[in-house]
């Protein structure tokens, strides 16, 4: 199947500002043409009724291997990802150990390719071992392929750290990506503290933890003329700080994940370590400037934040379960749910977050639909309501906030490089295509 | 709704209140005042019909409860046991020090485990929240709540509802202080739930650090200062500084906290004539409350300790009841 058409859907590719329904030919691995003829190809795949976009990139996704491969493998991951929609995924280096060389580098890049499924970009650490001290060999990270910095999960505490990576990685033209996370202010903590921790005697995790250190990445940025990309924003006054930062010219980007915009603080009454993620979620006042900004463009990514945990860890009392919750598999229901249906964002819009705004943090030339470009593609329906159970996932784990909710809208087919990877009605990966 | 006092009173063996439909108590928020007041009433009845906690019944003679304590209680675990005793219970005593939870066993299997011996309730103190909810999901027996980390305490806010209640009568309109940590206190909110749904007018008082405005959302009134509010506090509940929680100290000393809340003979003189001054232990003398007003003819602090058992016997007699009648009905 190297040449076929993609017949009839309503084709969105928000890097050309393209939203209209026709047929898409694509030839050996690449988008060959639009507005092609019916009949271009022998093979069609049919997409009436159906939307067709740029296959997804995330920015912030955890594969776990190696160390952790009883939460999830790099071929378990990329399973979740194409099942999701994503043909792009950048893993973070909070493995262990920590790809902190060009030798880790490569051996998710050797993983990557064995399973197959779709592009995995590695992103690598800022500090060796991710200790927080010395800067890591960024220049030799580079050249094995590491396409941004961070040190994931553990927030660069040492501000003149952050502020040398942010230097020098002007010389390679790569984003230091932080969660901003005063950890002084958070220690301890197990949800957004407010009325419902109050109420639940949950040691509770400011809101300030997280504008604290935005304030100070912003300023780095800043002063650095360093390229800063925030992961996991979920503060209304963070947001806020972003998008001022903008409007001085600041080259900061930042994210949200599906959560974010979807669930509160309430969700934890039921003590339920799916729940338990960081940043915590939040109360009503914050998931709405979250979707405020993804509305006026404060906000560039929407993310899934894919942190697959093992069933054994999460059952464990909430204090003591780890943070994170799986994404991939549930981000576009959840935004399409969220966002879309609710009117808070069209589907360009939410589309743009979600393939080439992505793509230009990453510095991918992944995300459109230019001819020429990969064939990486989702066909989605819109309409379709599903429920997501424990069972259905392709992730090796199922630690899902969403867990027996109903999503109206789903991806169907994921193709990379113009082979599908994903279809719905195998209900599973497929590995080669057809 | 209320079950017939008298009649109890006349046979210790007293008919079942009809309504009572709960499997679990897990807190105080969730309940209504109507369940509140039954478990009250069965507490009454039950201390009169032991002759004060004294005498022994054999209302649950057929049925064994568990202590499951994941964190150290020798009051509490004790009162529970004695309880369940003097009902006629059997009891296992299982607690976490030498247990298969040093050998990595989770809280949940080591539950279902005791379950499986066939016990009727299990009574469940852990050091973190949520705990014997997350219990309940999992289990089919009743789980009672006997304090997880600083979220609820619910036999605790009952007991100290059943004093006041003996020496009041009605809760609705008196003015009730907890004066002390109320952040990290369980006993705090508990009372809080209780004291408001039955109507009393609820006030915390603590260091600012450790008492957050927000519990205003919820009609509670906050107050910084214990000398603000000594003249119109009916009751005065006097609750421990929990050092063994607390991060970062929230006050500069104990020496400070004395001087700014502790009950004292000075403090007393300005107090309302009837004050009741309650502590639900343990106390550190000198710290919240002064060996004279702990000793002194306002002090109801052992009258609590007795009432414990008052409450837990009830909420023992209610759930047992319940549990064997769902029970039976799956049969």
């Amino acid at each position: 199947m190297n040449r076929f058409v993609v017949r009839g859907g309503r084709v969105i590719d928000p890097a050309q500002a393209e939203d209209r329904i026709t047929n898409l030919l694509i030839e050996n691995g690449r988008v060959a043409g639009w507005d092609a003829d019916a009949n271009a190809a022998k093979v069609v795949v049919e997409a009436a009724g159906k939307i067709v976009a740029p296959g997804f990139v995330d920015t912030n996704v955890q594969l776990r291997e190696p160390g952790e491969e009883g939460d999830e493998t790099i071929e378990t991951g990329c399973r979740a990802a194409v099942a999701g929609g994503y043909a792009s995924i950048a893993c973070l280096p909070n493995t262990d150990p920590p790809v902190d060389t060009p030798a880790g580098v490569q051996f998710i890049q050797q993983r990557a390719a064995r399973a197959d499924l779709c592009n995995v970009f590695v992103l690598a650490c800022v500090s060796k071992d991710r200790q927080g001290e010395q800067l890591a060999e960024m220049g030799a990270l580079v050249e094995a392929g590491a396409v941004g910095f961070t040190d994931a999960a553990s927030p660069i505490c040492n501000s003149e750290l952050l502020r040398r990576a942010l230097q020098y990685a002007l010389m390679f033209d790569k984003p230091i990506l932080n969660r901003p996370e005063a950890v002084e202010l958070s220690q301890g903590g197990v949800m957004h503290e407010g009325l419902t921790s109050l109420i639940l005697g949950l040691a509770g995790m400011p809101a300030d933890a997280e504008d604290v250190m935005t304030g100070r990445d912003l300023r780095l940025a800043e002063a650095t003329g360093g390229r800063m990309h925030l992961l996991s924003l979920s503060s209304a006054v963070s947001v806020d700080s972003v998008r001022r930062a903008k409007k001085r010219g600041v080259r900061v980007t930042a994210e949200v994940h599906p959560h974010h915009f979807a669930l509160t603080d309430e969700s934890l009454r039921s003590f339920n370590a799916n729940f338990k993620v960081n940043p915590p979620l939040r109360s009503p006042e914050h998931l709405a400037a979250c979707i405020e900004g993804l509305q006026d463009g404060a906000i560039d990514v929407i993310s899934s934040g894919h942190a697959p945990r093992a069933a054994e860890k999460k059952a464990l009392e909430i204090d003591r379960a780890p943070f994170g919750a799986v994404g991939l598999e549930t981000t576009l229901g959840v935004v399409a749910t969220y966002l879309i249906h609710t009117g808070s964002l069209d589907w360009p819009a939410a589309l743009e977050k979600m393939t080439i705004n992505p793509a230009h943090v990453l510095g991918l030339d992944r995300g459109h639909l230019r001819v020429g470009a990969a064939a990486d593609f989702v066909i989605i329906d819109p309409q379709a309501r599903w429920k997501v159970k424990a069972e259905a996932f392709c992730s090796k784990s199922a630690n899902s906030p969403f867990l027996g909710m109903e999503l109206q809208g789903r991806v169907e087919k994921t193709f990379v490089g113009g082979v599908l990877k994903f279809d719905l009605k195998c209900n599973r990966a497929t590995a080669g295509g057809n | 709704m209320k079950p017939a006092q008298d009649a109890i009173g006349a046979y210790p063996d007293f008919a079942y209140p009809e309504h009572w439909t709960r499997r679990s108590l897990l807190d105080l928020e969730n309940l209504s005042a109507e369940e509140i007041n039954t478990i009250l009433d069965v507490a009454a009845s039950l201390k009169r019909a032991t002759d004060g906690c004294r005498t022994k019944l054999s209302l649950l003679s057929e049925c064994t409860v568990a202590n499951l304590f994941f964190e150290n209680s020798t009051r509490t675990r004790t009162s529970f046991s004695l309880a369940a005793r003097r009902l006629g219970a059997g009891t296992i005593e299982f607690s976490a020090a030498g247990s298969s939870l040093s050998k990595g066993e989770s809280f949940i299997d080591t539950a279902k485990t005791i379950e499986a011996m066939n016990v009727d309730a299990i009574i469940v103190r852990h050091s973190t929240p949520g705990t014997p909810h997350l219990l309940d999901q999992e289990l089919q027996c009743a789980v009672i709540n006997a304090g997880d980390g600083p979220h609820e305490h619910p036999t605790q806010g009952l007991l100290d509802i059943l004093t006041i209640r003996e020496h009041r009568g009605d809760i609705a309109g008196l003015t009730v202080a907890l004066v002390g940590d109320i952040a990290h206190s369980r006993t705090a909110r508990s009372n809080i739930w209780g004291l408001l749904k039955l109507g009393a007018h609820v006030i915390v008082c603590g260091p600012s650090t450790l008492v957050s405005r927000r519990w205003e959302e919820l009609g509670v009134e906050v107050v910084y200062r214990l000398d603000d509010i000594l003249d119109r506090c009916d009751v005065l509940n006097l609750l421990r500084i929990q050092f063994e929680r607390q991060a970062t100290r929230p006050f500069p000393s104990v020496h400070e906290y004395a001087l700014l809340y502790a009950m004292n003979r000075e403090r007393m003189r300005r107090a309302k004539d009837d004050i009741l001054i309650m502590a639900p232990g343990p106390i550190n003398r000198g710290v919240e409350i002064t060996p004279e007003v702990a000793d002194g003819a306002h002090s109801v602090i052992l009258e609590q300790v007795t009432n414990g058992l008052a409450v837990r016997m009830a909420v023992l007699r209610l759930l047992c009841h319940a549990q064997r009648d769902q029970r039976k009905e799956h049969q």
